[in-house]
């Protein structure tokens, strides 16, 4: 290399970890010449694939005729299930439960039935139309009242969390509530939809390249329903335009379908759905009904808490386990419940099976626990603040530490984070003129609301929380980064590469972020859970030990100076009293046969977890905020506006504060969209009606917060050694929003003079703010 | 000459002679060109992944507008100019002022809306040299983000306008003449007729030349702003043959504000009536701003609003309520009639086979009347509407209602008089009490579905609550959530 790339050593190098750095990938973004799979070079002779989908919700499969289909000009083969050489199921764990083409009955509206491989897309989708296909009707239902109303069959076994005496100890509490929260679902709506490409290759390989949050996942199905090995099959990702949960299991089909037709036609294949296809045939987050009853005393306080959380988990088990499994693990939000009984109901639907969503479950438990502390607020007369700072976990030896699944919070910031930003925010003037506001204002009223965010990490399986990392150091000195986690717009490779640059003291410009691919690092678990950087992170940095080992003891060697003599410098190694560039150092330790590749591993420590007792540490630690949000409602139409939010989050020691607080905001405006405008709405046929942008609606640009205070608690510092003492950042932030509904709902309230619990439900349309306040007008 | 579609891509003159009348600029620049950066999020022009700008001659003048490329088609683009973000850098990597502060301001995180946002940041740029933060919202309506929550991609638009750099700096300001040259040796006076396989399209070189190719073909599809007929290739995969554009016909373009009222010619998109109507009718100002996204408005034009006849289009009802008339041209001539008369029945309007709507009065509502458009929608912007209700009316010097129109959509099959409410109000006091006393009158004018958009108890809640906002506003009473005051 010339060493002119390596200018003057610096006293510091760009990117270091805990520096604001662009994301890697900005100017490409910016000029549209980042690379998503449907702009990759396209293999000669590629084809193109479509699905045929199922207009029945429910129904038997009693005849199929393909012919219109198989003749029309362009296409060049038609299969169905029976075609699938291996196994015709791409569940994600393992049960069997999810075909990958529907064969002899459809479970829902618009599930694939048949794949369509042409010329062109546009063939594909046109001749996927004309398909004949007969039915036999069966009884359907979409929701979770229909699921409970008919027998209340489940997709995977139910979770019970338990600790002291919920059921007896409920009638000793001084008073007592019960209710009902619904909480609707959510499409991911990540902007690139699902898309896969497939190419042969000589023997049984095949090389994929898929928009997937999980590469090793991919690789397992396409050998499963090829009946090929692991070792055939790589699968590659540069960059996702967008996954946030939408792309941990529900790339697997399109992967699978492109692979099976490029192994029997031997031409590359690309699948990509439609805006439609996708949102209809691709999970979203789960819809839960929680059942509760609160005993709480005349302060407040809660004595104990026994709710049911019932989840629409669609027609196959997917990852509904572990999400119904999140929202009991965060049922108790921040609270300490001193008696517990928490059970969940992952209930079947005649719907796309749920799937995983940014924060997991995770926010629909925490939001069933706000309403508790709403309804207890309400009950006392109280402002909901006061009721969650009685009933926050307490420090460690106050007896108030324990979580209903057993674990210990023994790192809690909240007291100060809450207490920051009630300040910052000026929370309380401000609640009082509101509330002053709302005794002259008779059709527009206001709400504020000061929520907090305890979010447990780790994976809850404990096999998921490991990782690995391939580091090359070339002879010039640069280096090239490959580990395990998926680059999805986190800024995961940034923060990565930062933890290279930073171990090397080298420039953040020599080291090459490559794409994620199966060939290099086996065995990797999803890019979820928040746990990106935490797990790649550690095992990037891990390699990079290793290699600076093995630097150090040739450095020892060969100059003949004590190890505590050398020393990484930006851009330079000074061995004894000598400095030397380091592309001068890397080449001469070749010279010296070192070897400057290494393969790094991570493993978090300290966690366990035993479901079947409901007992264990599943977190590794927790990250913590808090948001405070004032809005205006029309009493008149429920429409409304948000006129300011400030929110003060925890990311431990930040490796990157300008990519953290864009997940902070994006996380926010993202969990303001559920609880708000975001929408699923099935006809009675079963069919998903809200299918596209037209009429699914994700927030815009003036939807965000009219005033939007983002801060960083600075002082945080992760209590556990996790890279650089940081703490994951990517689903926390989601439950921030859950102030939005909380201050709707104190508007709401103000209708009946503050003296009933409005039990707004989700998302909080203007529709049913507007039918909360009929209601508070026939109560009040 | 007229065998083929001529434009400008990029540098580049472009000359087709094979087009297939639904072929979009999406596909085109995707698949023909491999112009990736050019991204497609949803094909029906709601998420703004595709947005390029279309630069055209407006009275002489070259205009750039951001537009959703998924829903244009090929044949709508004779004469004009189209810029995607591939133009923007220059030769040497350097970032143009409006990427750069995307950069500096960490606006794009995964990435695959940021072209589109470019886009629109780039046509904001170009038409106003300091938007505040309602106007830079307003043009960024018609895209969606799912990773920033917007604040970066506003701030960027703030430091870009603040640190405006020289024009030269720009690739669009430093060839307009050349570009303004090109585009009017491109301008043919003829009809321009292109035959694919079995699918033709035809470009009208005149109005007179539509007359008659309309009389030829009486079941043609008309596109203007191809906003509502894009989804039905894109989505419905409907064939459709042949296909007459008519967006460039200048005859249509033209928009008046006379003595009694505006005159609008069919063409005239949203962006372009927005200013005459904005201010001569204010309410109907800030309702255009709630109609689609920028790129939407951009394309759209209020005649292909009309002449498609939904039940929920927006215009229909404020222009019912104004008294508006519609003028249909045919071979045959022309006829006005009153544009509550135009629409008959769900999917049913009074036009003739060969005819089409040429222009459009709009009365300007008298200095002692009062007027006002609400609509109702889950989501504030960029979203079709679950109720919109239009109110006119005429005070006498009691105080007692005088004259009243009320129209409303997404209440009926089409867009509907409120005549039984009207007929309650006519000679009453206006008043709190009247208010209260007509409500139930609702229930005799409509019968609202349930949809996804809203359930028929909100709709009939809603529209009745209009009524008293309506009132309420007429009193001086401030009764209407607003983000900004006044989007100029």
């Amino acid at each position: 290399m010339d060493k002119s790339a390596f200018p003057d050593p610096t006293f510091v190098i760009s990117g270091p970890m805990h520096a604001s750095r662009r994301h890697d990938s900005a100017h490409k973004h910016v000029t549209g010449t980042a690379d998503y799979i449907d702009d990759l070079p396209e293999p000669s002779g590629l084809l193109h694939g479509a699905l045929g989908l199922s207009d029945r919700a429910h129904a038997e499969i009693v005849g199929m005729d393909l012919s219109e289909v198989a003749a029309t000009p362009g296409v060049v083969w038609v299969f169905t299930g029976k075609d699938v050489p291996g196994i015709n199921d791409v569940s994600s764990n393992g049960s069997h439960d999810e075909p990958l083409l529907a064969e002899t009955k459809v479970e829902f509206h618009q599930q694939p039935i048949f794949a369509v491989i042409a010329e062109t897309r546009d063939i594909a989708r046109r001749a996927a139309r004309k398909a004949k296909i007969e039915y036999r009707d069966l009884a359907h239902w979409s929701d979770i009242d229909g699921a409970l109303e008919n027998g209340g069959a489940l997709v995977t076994s139910p979770m019970t969390l338990s600790r002291g005496e919920a059921k007896s100890e409920m009638a000793n509490a001084a008073r007592r509530l019960k209710g009902r929260m619904r909480i609707g679902g959510q499409e991911h709506f990540y902007l690139e939809g699902q898309i896969a490409m497939a190419i042969p290759g000589e023997d049984d390989e095949v090389t994929v390249w898929s928009s997937t949050q999980h590469p090793s996942e991919i690789q397992h199905i396409v050998g499963h329903v090829l009946n090929i090995p692991s070792n055939a099959v790589t699968v590659n990702v540069r960059r996702m335009g967008g996954g946030f949960g939408g792309k941990e299991t529900q790339g697997n089909q399109f992967a699978a379908l492109a692979a099976i037709a490029a192994k029997k036609l031997k031409r590359s294949i690309k699948f990509r759905p439609d805006r439609d296809e996708d949102m209809a045939a691709t999970g979203k987050r789960h819809d839960f009904m929680v059942d509760y009853e609160v005993g709480f005393d005349e302060e407040g306080r809660i004595h104990a808490v026994d709710a049911t959380y019932a989840a629409r988990c669609g027609f196959s088990s997917d990852l509904s386990g572990p999400v119904t499994d999140r929202a009991l693990f965060h049922a108790d939000s921040s609270y300490f419940y001193p008696h517990v009984h928490l059970t969940s109901k992952p209930l079947k639907t005649h719907t796309v099976s749920n799937t995983a969503f940014r924060g997991f479950g995770g926010p629909q438990g925490m939001l069933g626990a706000e309403r508790f502390i709403e309804e207890i607020a309400y009950a006392v007369g109280k402002d909901p603040l006061d009721i969650r700072k009685l009933n926050f976990y307490g420090k460690p030896g106050s007896g108030r530490t324990l979580t209903p699944y057993h674990q210990e919070v023994e790192d809690s910031i909240l007291e100060r984070i809450v207490g920051e930003l009630e300040e910052s925010a000026d929370y309380q003037a401000r609640r009082r003129e509101i509330i002053e506001f709302n005794r002259d204002s008779r059709y527009i009223k206001k709400g504020i609301a000061l929520t907090p965010v305890k979010f447990g990490i780790s994976f809850t399986l404990t096999a998921f929380n490991q990782a690995g990392a391939l580091v090359h150091v070339y002879q010039d000195g640069s280096i090239h980064l490959n580990h395990g986690g998926t680059e999805m717009g986190q800024g995961l490779y940034t923060k990565v590469a930062q933890v290279l640059a930073d171990s090397f003291q080298i420039d953040i410009e020599h080291v090459k972020i490559t794409a994620t691919t199966t060939g290099k690092v086996p065995n990797t678990s999803a890019t979820a859970a928040s746990s990106g950087t935490d797990l790649n992170g550690m095992a990037a940095y891990d390699a990079a030990r290793q290699i600076k080992e093995r630097l150090v003891a040739f450095a020892a060697e060969k100059w003949d100076v004590p190890v505590s003599e050398i020393a990484f410098l930006p851009n330079r190694v000074r061995v004894g009293n000598q400095e030397i560039p380091f592309p001068d150092f890397i080449r001469q330790a070749y010279f010296a046969r070192v070897q400057l590749s290494a393969a790094g591993f991570y493993k978090t420590p300290k966690i366990h977890w035993d479901r079947a007792a409901g007992k264990g540490t599943p977190f590794y630690y927790y990250s913590y905020g808090a948001s405070c949000t004032e809005v205006s409602i029309d009493t008149l139409t429920g429409e409304y506006l948000i006129d300011r939010t400030d929110i003060l989050h925890d990311v431990g020691r930040s490796l990157n504060p300008a990519i953290d607080i864009g997940q902070v905001e994006g996380a926010f405006v993202q969990g303001m969209g559920w609880l708000t405008t975001e929408e699923l709405w099935w006809d009675a046929k079963g069919r998903l009606r809200t299918h596209a942008p037209s009429t699914y609606k994700i927030p815009l640009a003036s939807d965000r917060p009219k005033i939007f205070n983002v801060k960083l608690a600075e002082w945080s510092e992760n209590a556990e050694h996790t890279i650089g003492r940081s703490k994951a950042v990517g689903e926390p932030p989601f439950m921030l929003a859950i102030s939005v509904l909380e201050a709707l709902s104190m508007a709401v309230a103000s209708v009946a003079d503050y003296k009933v619990c409005p039990r707004l439900d989700a998302p909080a349309t203007p529709e049913r703010v507007l039918m909360a306040v009929e209601r508070m007008k026939a109560v009040g | 000459m007229n065998d083929s579609i001529r434009f400008i891509l990029n540098g580049e003159d472009v000359a087709l002679k094979d087009v297939k009348p639904t072929e979009t600029l999406l596909d085109f620049l995707r698949l023909k060109r491999r112009l990736t950066g050019t991204k497609e999020g949803c094909a029906e022009g709601d998420c703004g992944a595709c947005t390029v700008l279309v630069g055209r001659l407006i009275d002489g003048k070259l205009h750039y507008e951001s537009v959703n490329a998924c829903i244009r088609f090929i044949g709508s683009l004779n004469a004009t100019h189209v810029v995607t973000v591939e133009h923007l850098a220059a030769k040497d990597g350097t970032l143009h002022p409006v990427q750069q502060a995307m950069v500096d301001c960490h606006g794009s995180q995964c990435g695959f809306c940021t072209p589109g946002f470019v886009m629109s940041m780039y046509g904001l740029w170009l038409s106003n040299s300091n938007p505040d933060r309602a106007e830079i919202e307003k043009a960024l309506q018609g895209n969606l983000c799912r990773c920033t929550g917007y604040e970066p991609i506003v701030k960027a638009a703030e430091q870009v306008a603040r640190t405006r750099p020289s024009a030269l700096f720009d690739p669009l300001e430093r060839t307009r003449s050349d570009i303004v040259a090109r585009l009017w040796a491109m301008q043919g006076s003829g009809t321009i007729s292109i035959t694919s396989g079995e699918d033709r399209l035809l470009v009208p070189g005149s109005l007179e030349a539509l007359a008659r190719i309309l009389a030829d073909e009486p079941k043609a599809t008309i596109v203007a702003g191809s906003t509502d007929v894009g989804l039905w290739v894109t989505k419905q995969m409907r064939a459709l043959n042949p296909v007459v554009f008519i967006n460039h016909l200048q005859e249509l373009q033209t928009i008046t504000s006379g003595e009694g009222g505006i005159t609008i010619g069919a063409g005239v998109t949203y962006t372009r009536a927005f200013e005459t109507i904005a201010s001569k009718v204010p309410t109907l100002g800030r309702l255009i701003t709630r109609i689609g996204g920028e790129q939407v408005r951009n394309m759209g034009t209020i005649g292909g609003n009309i002449a498609n006849g939904s039940p929920i289009g927006d215009s229909p009802p404020p222009l019912i309520a104004l008294g508006a008339t519609v003028k249909l041209r045919s071979t045959e001539g022309t006829r006005m009639l009153r544009l509550e008369d135009y629409f008959i029945d769900y999917g049913r309007q009074d036009r003739r086979p060969g005819e089409f709507v040429e222009s459009l009065f709009v009365p300007y509502p008298a200095e002692d009347t009062h007027f006002a458009v609400y609509k109702i929608t889950k989501r504030r912007d960029e979203d079709i509407t679950a109720v919109l209700g239009a109110f006119y009316l005429t005070l006498d010097e009691q105080g007692d209602v005088n004259d009243v129109r009320i129209a409303f959509g997404g209440m009926a099959g089409t867009p509907k008089r409120a005549r039984a409410v009207e007929n309650e109000l006519i000679g009453r006091p206006w008043n709190e009490e009247t208010i209260e006393a007509v409500r139930d009158a609702f229930d005799t004018d409509f019968q609202p579905l349930s949809d996804w958009r809203a359930t028929a108890e909100y709709r009939q809640l809603t529209a009745k609550n209009l009524l008293t906002r309506f009132y309420l506003e007429t009193t001086g009473a401030p009764a209407e959530l607003r983000r900004f005051e006044e989007v100029a």
